[in-house]
């Protein structure tokens, strides 16, 4: 699905929307105004911006962890809220692991409660674990896992429900750049098999050109979308696409867009 | 990590074990002679082999004290085991029963219980006004911590809870209170010393003899009939008794978190 570069209009395809949707929290806080964006189906959209401009609260807002004080969410299907949870994954930028279980039972989590009980759990909890190539730590601890194997646990977690949209907070900000190189390869092999949606969160114009087909910038708090730029190079990416010629031109056109959007809010 | 370091451990809980030993064996030596040496008489201060014979020789009476008193310590502390985690689970569900209780439980905490002893004993049997009072002092750090440790979940993994639908008992079982485990460990810990306190102070509150009576009781009693050599025996059961609970309780916190929490890690990673 190539994307146009600009913002794009009302869509069928699309699967859930923020329309005119503001967030100030109970302090006073003006987290988002005027936030209008449109999730399609089946893409790897980013959220870019400058840190504090609210791209956390746009993603706890679609996940339903928050309420929009103005706007609406709209979703393509009609789905009770418990069913849509279901299909939802969400991956902080914390691994966020329950520190007494070990990773088998952290993958298990979502399958135990109301929004995806599932027969086949141990299975799909096997079929994680596999998929990021952890099968053999099914037993130890978060506390014995490295960093970028933590995270790993973590998209496991959030991938064992199988959702239709992966919501993802900045999830490899503190990792190092050999292990975040090597999580982006594995992120967008998944994204092309499991065919899943993902709205990925990041302040890296880099890693957003990288993984995404779309890039959404946005502009310091109160935050609402300023551009949107394309990043339609097709997959699969790999090393060589990293040190290409269109991709140092992707960043240098986001970045700019970057930095027009924290100048003068992208006018 | 190297063979080194490793034997550096060892020799590190070596003298762990054996400094205090020394220590020990120092002073009932020096206890031992100045007792000797000034001719002190046994009702002003026993030598340490008297009271360790008298030990051997009371034994039919200070065990069954000791049994006594560990039994209402043993209540005492499981009591305020149950209510103190009761309590805050309650407390944590409900804020309206919170706020309705929350002040009533820091009265019965800071008003020393040696006070309250007597006003049980007007209206308790005495077996049951010393388990309370064993209670009373040992449920509210376990009620503190308890609170504190349910109040302490990864804010992340309380929306991860939401999200996945879980029910409010679903996130108490499987969020909320492993979260506390460490916490309520800690409280527990202090609870067990702090009940067998509470059993002693209600013991000399209660001050009567009978065949139901404990070590303090019998600490009490031999200090008006001068017999030193068994307070001092008695007082040294009651040491133990303490310092039992403290390593069993400390034991338990360990085998319970050695595997993920931080406080029960060893050595390097």
């Amino acid at each position: 699905m190539p994307a146009s570069s600009a913002p794009a209009p009302r869509s069928s395809s699309a699967l859930v929307a923020l329309r005119g949707v503001a967030k100030t929290f109970p302090n006073g806080t003006q987290a988002l105004a005027g936030l209008d964006f449109e999730v399609r189906q089946g893409e790897f959209v980013s959220l870019v911006g400058p840190s504090g401009c609210g791209k956390s609260t746009a993603l706890r807002i679609i996940a339903g962890l928050s309420e929009p004080t103005e706007g609406v969410v709209e979703w393509a299907e009609r789905a009770e809220k418990a069913e849509r949870r279901s299909r939802i994954g969400f991956v902080f930028q914390e691994p966020t692991l329950m520190p007494w279980a070990n990773v088998r039972d952290n993958v298990r989590l979502p399958l135990k409660f109301a929004a995806a009980r599932g027969a086949d759990a141990a299975a799909r909890v096997e079929a994680a674990l596999e998929r990021v190539g952890l099968k053999a730590f099914a037993r130890a601890y978060p506390r014995e896992l490295s960093g970028g194997m933590r995270m790993r646990v973590s998209i496991a977690r959030a991938l064992v429900t199988q959702p239709e949209l992966l919501l993802m907070d900045e999830p490899f900000a503190a990792l190092d750049e050999i292990t975040r190189f090597a999580l982006n390869d594995d992120l967008l092999q998944m994204w092309q098999t499991l065919r899943t949606t993902v709205v990925f969160v990041t302040h890296s114009v880099f890693e957003s050109v990288y993984l995404s087909n779309r890039i959404a910038v946005m502009s310091p708090r109160p935050g609402r979308i300023v551009t949107e730029l394309a990043s339609d190079v097709p997959y699969p990416r790999g090393r060589d696409f990293r040190t290409s010629v269109e991709y140092a031109g992707l960043c240098r056109r986001a970045s700019e867009a970057l930095g027009r959007a924290m100048a003068g809010g992208g006018q | 990590m190297s063979r080194a370091s490793s034997r550096r451990g060892r020799r590190d809980r070596a003298l762990r074990v054996v400094l205090p030993v020394i220590v020990l064996a120092l002073g009932l030596a020096i206890w031992e002679a100045v007792v000797r040496a000034w001719h002190i008489p046994p009702y002003v201060l026993p030598d340490p082999v008297l009271v360790w014979r008298t030990l051997i020789a009371d034994w039919a009476l200070l065990g069954q004290s000791l049994l006594v008193t560990l039994t209402t310590t043993v209540e005492g502390f499981l009591l305020a085991a149950v209510g103190g985690v009761g309590l805050a689970v309650l407390f944590n569900q409900s804020r309206v029963v919170e706020y309705s209780l929350y002040p009533y439980a820091v009265i019965l905490q800071v008003t020393p219980v040696i006070a309250i002893a007597p006003l049980l004993l007007v209206y308790l049997q005495q077996p049951t006004a010393v388990l309370v009072c064993a209670w009373i002092v040992a449920f509210f750090p376990v009620l503190a911590n308890t609170t504190l440790g349910l109040n302490s979940v990864d804010r992340n993994l309380a929306d991860l809870f939401a999200l996945y639908g879980a029910s409010r008992l679903e996130v108490l079982w499987n969020l909320k209170l492993p979260s506390a485990l460490p916490y309520i460990l800690a409280g527990l810990r202090i609870a067990g010393g702090l009940s067998l306190v509470g059993a002693v102070a209600a013991e000399i509150a209660a001050g009567s003899a009978g065949a139901g009576s404990g070590l303090a009781f019998r600490i009490t009693e031999s200090g008006y009939r001068l017999n030193i050599p068994r307070m001092f025996a008695a007082l040294i059961l009651l040491s133990v008794t303490g310092i039992v609970i403290f390593y069993a309780l400390a034991l338990v916190n360990y085998l319970a978190l050695r595997r993920w929490h931080e406080s029960a890690l060893q050595g390097e990673r």
